[in-house]
């Protein structure tokens, strides 16, 4: 085995463009399903993590169906269903009041883009506006200053919390709190800036909004449009007898489908499936420059057959048997397709490395271990009719062979 | 055509001792060389029967036949067949990979048979780096380096000049004088003459089987055959 080793080894050297040109196939190949896994393993984890910073007794009524059939993230009917106005600020305090043992403490949320200006500084910023129990069912506290509180909702004060992105990009190191900034033409009082968190809804990132108090936002800006309720399960409480609870008393002001409530787990799942089905889509794309690789591989083996066929004669006079020259060249082609996807594997690392500052690209050991058994399989697969070519060589017709 | 059987060997049965030496002769067509494929077992017989040492060696398949070549046969090629890119050394020791040697003992025989070829300070030379003669020493070497009962030479010193070619003649001899079989086709009546025995081919038949006793018989034997034929050929123009 090592002499068929050492043998297949000199046949790749002795043609260093031809090899490295045939593996050239098998490491794009290699190369672009395993970064592009890695862009969609990547993905995957980066929106598990945003979720978990959310908490797990967490459920969420958001208008629409975004999660049935037709539905999904980001499609279409879901964008649809949300831009219509169907939660109403009375459902929640209905839901508060029936649920009481089940639900600990809910909010409503609503969102909006608008231009913030500090200085000569000016900016989009996304708008939440929402209710001060964020700091608790969130679990969000104030790095800075302190939360507006229910009476500044109450009284439509003029006061924002700063996510600690934002008060970082208008403010530096100056201290915000007491400072004043303009959204769209009004002016506000910055009161807090809150502790870095992360999360977001696969949106922007929580620390890059600029909170205000829910009824300041609906007077001051126009919004109308509540995006959820967000609602805090008490302690010991199941989820799913929570979720059925609160659908309850919603079926009263509602119809079935104008509204989903969900919790962290249905909504992961759901993105989670959506990504799946994306990193394989993109895996099984790339798989056909890998199938092209192969093909390579068994044109220049099929090349290789034949211009050794007088040394392949040789061997067999002296000795070798067809199974002997057999696994000789599949054991070069599977050299040739094995170094490619090694060559391919760090070119796709390198480059999931050069992504990271900007996606959350991730190879995995899965991702190497397929990537060193498909290139195996290649060249086993592909270098299999030459090698079964070069065995079946008769020793004399390959003699004669010039 | 298609029904038209062309029998390359009719008829031939020939009995080796051991330790003979023996030259096959007869013009291109004869069927010398299929004698030779077939008695190396490189080629399959379509009838007839094989005994190599007092056993039936026929009906072996590949495997058996690859083994019985690595184990018994050793083979001069005209055209030397050297390994490109490959050191002597280990052009020499290719059939000890095939017999499963281990590395130390493959080195050692390798080079014990070079020094036998009188290459013993040409080990890592490549074979472009050799001369004809040398590569053909080289392969003698390879030939003997697993020790085979019989040795198959077909037209060593063909690809040769006169001189090299002497000194590979001078080699079969010795191998001869200690005891090895060689069977050599050659269709020079010069080469053959170092053999003890002449076996001439002609149309797929034996039609001479004799002792050696001098160079200017062979050529006789060899002049007379041939001329046969050409006669042969001419009377058959002459009818049409």
């Amino acid at each position: 085995m090592r002499d068929i080793f050492i043998v297949a080894i000199k046949a790749i050297i002795v043609n260093k463009v031809r090899s490295l040109l045939t593996m050239l196939g098998v490491i794009i190949g290699v190369g672009s399903v395993v970064l592009l896994t890695s862009i969609g393993t990547g993905l995957q984890a980066y929106v598990e993590d945003q979720f978990a910073a959310l908490g797990t007794d967490t459920i969420y009524v958001v208008p629409g169906t975004p999660f049935a059939e037709g539905g999904g993230v980001g499609g279409q009917q879901s964008v649809i269903e949300r831009t219509k106005p169907v939660l109403k600020k009375q459902y929640l305090k209905e839901i508060l009041h029936d649920n009481r043992d089940l639900i600990k403490d809910g909010l409503l949320m609503a969102m909006s883009i608008k231009n913030v200006k500090y200085g000569d500084k000016e900016k989009k910023i996304s708008l939440l506006g929402t209710t001060a129990n964020f700091e608790t069912v969130y679990n969000t506290k104030a790095e800075k200053g302190d939360w507006f509180t229910k009476i500044d909702n109450e009284k439509k004060s003029s006061v924002v919390m700063l996510g600690p992105t934002v008060a970082e990009e208008f403010f530096g190191k100056i201290d915000p709190i007491g400072k004043k900034i303009k959204i769209g033409s009004k002016t506000y009082r910055v009161v807090g800036i809150l502790e870095e968190k992360g999360g977001g809804f696969g949106g922007p990132s929580f620390d890059s909004y600029i909170y205000l108090p829910l009824e300041t936002m609906y007077d001051d800006l126009d919004v109308q449009f509540i995006n959820n309720f967000t609602l805090e399960a008490k302690e010991g409480v199941l989820i799913k007898d929570a979720i059925k609870a609160v659908k309850k008393t919603l079926l009263k002001d509602m119809d079935e489908d104008e509204f989903t409530v969900v919790d962290q787990a249905k909504l992961l799942e759901t993105i989670n499936g959506i990504l799946g089905m994306f990193t394989i889509g993109l895996g099984g794309i790339s798989a056909i420059s890998l199938v092209v690789g192969g093909i390579g591989i068994m044109n220049i083996m099929l090349v290789s057959v034949t211009e050794r066929t007088r040394e392949i004669g040789l061997r067999k006079a002296l000795g070798a048997t067809p199974n002997t020259i057999l696994i000789q060249f599949l054991t070069e082609a599977a050299l040739l397709s094995i170094t490619g996807g090694m060559v391919g594997l760090i070119i796709a690392y390198l480059g999931s490395l050069a992504l990271q500052p900007y996606f959350p690209a991730k190879v995995t050991m899965d991702a190497v271990i397929m990537a060193f058994g498909v290139s195996t399989a290649v060249g086993l697969f592909f270098g299999a009719a030459p090698a079964k070519k070069a065995a079946g060589l008769s020793p004399i017709e390959a003699l004669r062979y010039e | 055509m298609g029904d038209n059987v062309i029998k390359a060997l009719n008829n031939v049965s020939l009995e080796i001792e051991e330790g003979e030496f023996l030259a096959i002769m007869g013009p291109s067509g004869s069927g010398k060389s299929t004698f030779l494929q077939v008695a190396s077992m490189l080629a399959h017989l379509t009838s007839g029967q094989i005994n190599l040492k007092g056993k039936d060696v026929t009906e072996y398949n590949e495997i058996e036949r690859s083994k019985l070549r690595n184990q018994e046969i050793g083979f001069i090629f005209q055209q030397f067949n050297l390994l490109p890119r490959t050191s002597a050394i280990d052009n020499v020791a290719l059939p000890l990979v095939y017999a499963k040697v281990n590395n130390s003992e493959r080195d050692r025989r390798s080079i014990e048979m070079l020094q036998k070829v009188g290459l013993g300070d040409r080990l890592q030379n490549t074979p472009a780096q050799l001369s004809g003669g040398q590569q053909q020493r080289v392969a003698i070497a390879r030939a003997l380096v697993n020790n085979p009962s019989i040795i198959f030479a077909d037209e060593p010193a063909g690809n040769l000049d006169s001189k090299s070619g002497e000194e590979i003649k001078k080699l079969l001899i010795d191998l001869n004088k200690e005891g090895k079989t060689i069977i050599m086709v050659t269709h020079e009546p010069d080469d053959a003459s170092i053999a003890k025995r002449l076996v001439i081919f002609k149309d797929g038949e034996i039609v001479n089987d004799s002792k050696i006793k001098s160079k200017k018989e062979v050529e006789k034997k060899n002049h007379n055959i041939i001329q046969d034929k050409l006669s042969k050929k001419t009377k058959l123009k002459k009818k049409k």
